[in-house]
């Protein structure tokens, strides 16, 4: 079968039910999305689909119909995404098993609605899981990020006429 | 992978000797120096003692020998070093480094001795020391118990020092001048005459020169580093996807396997029939391991599917079958002649409970899994006459010696790689999942064979923390409390976990009334007796331990005994507690939770305060109650942990330890049913989710005579705190946990 993910095509030979998760692990080497639970209930290996969030150790590779972004196509350690600076601002990995997978959930969440309330970020987030109870600093980070993304998405001329 | 393997020659060592405390007693063999565990990967220049720098052509590295999972050790510990050493975090690497004894954790077993924290008699101390004597010859490596940071707070601070002077002696015999007209800052020797030179520029000088024994510290008001949040070292690639866990490991043509072994947990597995599992895609062989099967596979996925389809046909457990027969050995055991400690026994309790009105209750907590995020795995590869072992795991020095008993090669050939870790919370330090990844790979030898659990194997075989009884008799008088006489079973993490490293155990456990028996508060007569159920269900080290149910037992019974009197509950902790730093602790969450005032209909605040590990932690949770359903608000936490290394790390420990120990007692259970654990994955042991978890704002002090570590101590006032909240709100004492047995939390 064949995949796009991170912008790169790969064609893999693998059983049709294997979970996504496992293709991009063992298959093909990207190990950011993590291993949790393989039922859909912790979210550490959450992935977009064509920007949407997805729990990728119950999704099979077989079904997958558009790009694929993980972690690592979203941004980088020398070009970050604007949540990864913002996790990175708020220090809010622990052990930082699950934070690949709350940031992929915080960025299909704020890349359809940068000016998320509270329990719009409860309803993105509560699927993701994390054992060391960093919940509250993700709460602060997201909502960084989503001050940061509306202030870049807002032209100058526009920002200077708001405050005229 | 660790770049220890690839030293240079060019590369040198700077160590020190600095072994913290306990040397005064006697034991000269205690102050013989160990071999320097990196010798192997060096050439004839290397020299060393206890090494913790290594500078080479590329910069300069750091050993922070402690398990980094989640704590932020890595960066404190560095930041130890690079303190004395004059270098910037952000110009370093920080390394785990490879297994070794001169690694040892002096500081772990002081929480184990009958001295309370507050204690600071000779005997204490001198107890105290000779701790540190078997935590050498042990030889334990091990991250927990909230060492680390007491551990190395001199030891590696020293080490840098040596570091410093060593290459302060370097850049004097390479540039002509005396130290005195030298000074080192951010990696570079500075001479007064505006000539300068790079540590990496000096490593081969550097190689000669015996570093100072006894090198002089900083003061903390030269600290540039120390002290201030830093950033963590791993949070770049921890927010990035790029952090290794040893989950992540690749290597060259590696296999992937999976295990099933019995879920009556310890009996032996009588037969398996794998003919419909061999045959089903990139299966290996399937073979048996301990107590159980192994898959090994071409993928991990196909491994899973494969190892479930194994028929096995499991014996019997050698414990009770199911969670009543449990919890009745735990009852039973709450009897004289299962008496293993009464460490505090003041006043006469007999005496006083001979009249008046008596309070009195019985509570008790269910076993709980561990439940770290990464599944248990470990990476092992045999071939060429060495063992490699990639491990997270909280006690390396303990896989080196499982690796040579397996395979029968001696441990100079053998390498433990200790990566980053998914969560510990003390599952990390036991070794079943280790032990099976050297049989399997043992299996395969010449190539490296990863085996991951699946979630299920995970929650079902665990060494669960403990199942645990309290009954408690109290008595008031004159507005304050007179009498408490408090009772705790359980069955003895010591026992179980020493047992499984072949480390007997002699006299009581002290976990089974750690945080209990220990309260700073003068009652005039106070009894704390602890009882030993005995060993049957695999039990270990769940973070904070007995404080974990023993916070719980305690606080609640302050609460209600508070209550019975009509008195407040922190005034009357304020009138009975003797130990100044603790009393600042509880009035600081006081005034943050501006505890006394008016609350809306229907929320509640609770209060409760722990002293665990040498840190007086008090926390204030505020809940909302519609009918049965309980809404967490808002939470204070205030701790003292003497010196803050890095407060802002120290917040996120008090603020995660609290969301773990709420997690437990809002929704956390074992149960067991015909032998087995019932519990499989998240949904049938939950945790806490990001809309349950409240806002937590933690107040840090400094009063305290020592550094403190803080992994642990945020964990045990959870519990007490919010059933003392629930019960404010709605006058329903809930003395069993989880509290999801009796409300609902939204």
């Amino acid at each position: 079968m064949k995949l796009v993910v991170n912008e790169q095509e790969y064609d893999v030979d693998v059983t049709p039910d294997m979970p996504l998760l496992w293709v991009l692990r063992d298959e093909l080497g990207i190990k950011g999305p993590k291993f949790g639970c393989g039922i859909a209930m912790c979210g550490a290996c959450t992935v977009h689909i064509d920007g949407r969030p997805v729990r990728a150790c119950s999704y099979p590779a077989s079904a997958v119909q558009g790009p694929v972004t993980t972690i690592e196509g979203l941004g980088q350690p020398d070009a970050l995404h604007t949540l990864q600076k913002a996790w990175i601002e708020h220090q809010v990995a622990q052990c930082g098993y699950c934070q690949s997978g709350q940031i992929m959930s915080a960025a299909a969440l704020l890349a359809a609605n940068n000016n998320p309330s509270d329990a719009e970020i409860d309803t993105a987030m509560s699927g993701n899981l994390c054992r060391c109870g960093t919940y509250p600093k993700i709460r602060a980070a997201v909502k960084s990020a989503a001050e940061a993304l509306r202030s870049e998405s807002v032209p100058v001329q526009n920002e200077s006429e708001g405050t005229a | 992978m660790s770049t220890l393997g690839k030293i240079t020659r060019r590369t040198f060592l700077v160590g020190s000797v600095a072994i913290a405390g306990g040397v005064a007693f006697g034991y000269w063999k205690y102050k013989q120096p160990i071999d320097n565990p990196l010798e192997a990967d060096l050439d004839d220049s290397a020299t060393a003692l206890t090494p913790y720098v290594i500078i080479d052509q590329q910069g300069v590295s750091i050993i922070a020998p402690r398990a980094e999972m989640g704590q932020g050790v890595h960066t404190t510990l560095a930041a130890l070093v690079a303190e004395e050493l004059e270098v910037s975090l952000d110009a370093i690497k920080v390394l785990h480094g490879p297994a070794s004894n001169a690694y040892f954790n002096a500081a772990v077993l002081e929480e184990g001795i009958p001295f309370a924290a507050t204690d600071v008699s000779r005997t204490a101390e001198m107890v105290r020391g000779f701790t540190k004597v078997p935590a050498k010859f042990l030889g334990l490596q091990i991250t927990g118990g909230s060492s680390s940071i007491p551990d190395a707070f001199y030891k590696m601070r020293t080490a840098g020092a040596a570091a410093r002077e060593v290459l302060l002696q370097a850049a004097s015999a390479q540039l002509n001048v005396p130290t005195s007209q030298l000074s080192a800052n951010d990696g570079t020797i500075l001479a007064s005459d505006g000539r300068s030179v790079a540590y990496t520029d000096l490593a081969v000088t550097a190689a000669n020169i015996e570093p100072p024994k006894e090198p002089v510290l900083k003061s903390r008001s030269q600290w540039k580093l120390l002290g201030k949040s830093m950033p963590r070292v791993d949070m770049v690639a921890k927010s990035t996807g790029t952090a290794e866990f040893s989950i992540d490991v690749e290597l060259p043509d590696m296999l992937y396997a999976s295990v099933r072994m019995n879920p009556r947990l310890g009996a032996p597995m009588t037969s398996f029939d794998a003919s419909k599992a061999e045959a089903m895609p990139g299966v290996k062989r399937i073979f048996q391991v301990n107590n159980g099967v192994a898959a090994v596979a071409t993928n991990t996925w196909y491994a899973f599917k494969a190892v479930n389809a194994v028929q096995c046909n499991w014996a019997n457990a050698s414990y009770s079958n199911d969670t009543n027969g449990l919890l009745a050995a735990v009852q039973d055991s709450l009897s004289p002649d299962h008496q293993d400690s009464q460490f505090r026994d003041d006043g006469d309790v007999e005496q006083a409970l001979q009249s008046g009105e008596i309070i009195e209750a019985e509570y008790q907590v269910p076993y709980l899994a561990h439940a770290a995020m990464e599944p248990l795995n470990a990476t092992a590869w045999l071939r060429d006459g060495k063992l490699d072992i990639w491990a997270g795991n909280q006690l390396p020095t303990q896989a080196l010696k499982e690796g040579a008993a397996i395979t029968g090669l001696d441990e100079e050939n053998i390498r433990v790689h200790t990566t980053l870790m998914g969560g510990g919370f003390g599952r990390r330090a036991e070794m079943d999942f280790v032990i099976q990844a050297i049989h399997i790979a043992k299996e395969f030898e010449g190539t490296p064979v990863k085996t991951t659990w699946t979630r299920e194997e995970d929650t079902s075989h665990d060494f669960y923390r403990p199942m645990a009884v309290a009954r408690f008799k109290a008595k008031l008088a004159n507005n304050t409390i007179d009498t408490c006489d408090l009772h705790l079973a359980a069955p003895s993490v010591a026992e179980s976990q020493m047992g499984r490293l072949g480390v007997p155990v002699a006299g009581p456990d002290i976990m089974i009334v750690q945080a209990a028996w220990d309260q700073p508060y003068s009652i005039q007569n106070y009894r704390v007796t602890g009882y030993r159920t005995p060993k049957a269900f695999p039990v270990s080290s769940w973070r904070s331990v007995g404080g974990s149910q023993n916070g719980f037992f305690h606080e609640s019974m302050m609460d209600e005994i508070a209550h019975a009197g009509g008195l407040d509950p922190l005034e009357m902790r304020l009138q009975l507690i003797n130990h100044d730093v603790s009393r600042k602790v509880l009035e600081s969450v006081a005034e943050q939770s501006n505890w006394g005032r008016a609350l809306p209909d229907g929320h509640g605040l609770g209060l409760a305060f722990v002293l665990s590990f040498g840190v007086p932690t008090a926390q204030v949770i505020e809940v909302a109650a519609v009918d049965d359903t309980i809404k967490l608000i808002e939470a204070w936490a205030a701790v003292d942990v003497g010196v803050a290394l890095d407060p802002r790390n120290v917040k996120a420990q008090v603020m995660g330890g609290m969301n773990f120990g709420l997690a437990a007692a809002m929704m956390g259970e074992i149960t067991v049913k015909d032998g087995e654990v019932q519990q499989r994955n998240f949904h049938n042991y939950p945790s806490m989710r990001f809309n349950q978890a409240p806002d937590i704002e933690v107040q840090v002090l400094e009063n305290g005579d020592q550094v403190r570590g803080i992994g642990e101590p945020g964990v045990p006032p959870a519990a007490p705190a919010l059933g003392n909240a629930i019960f404010a709100a709605t006058g329903k004492r809930i003395r069993e946990l989880p509290f999801s047995k009796h409300v609902r939390f939204s």
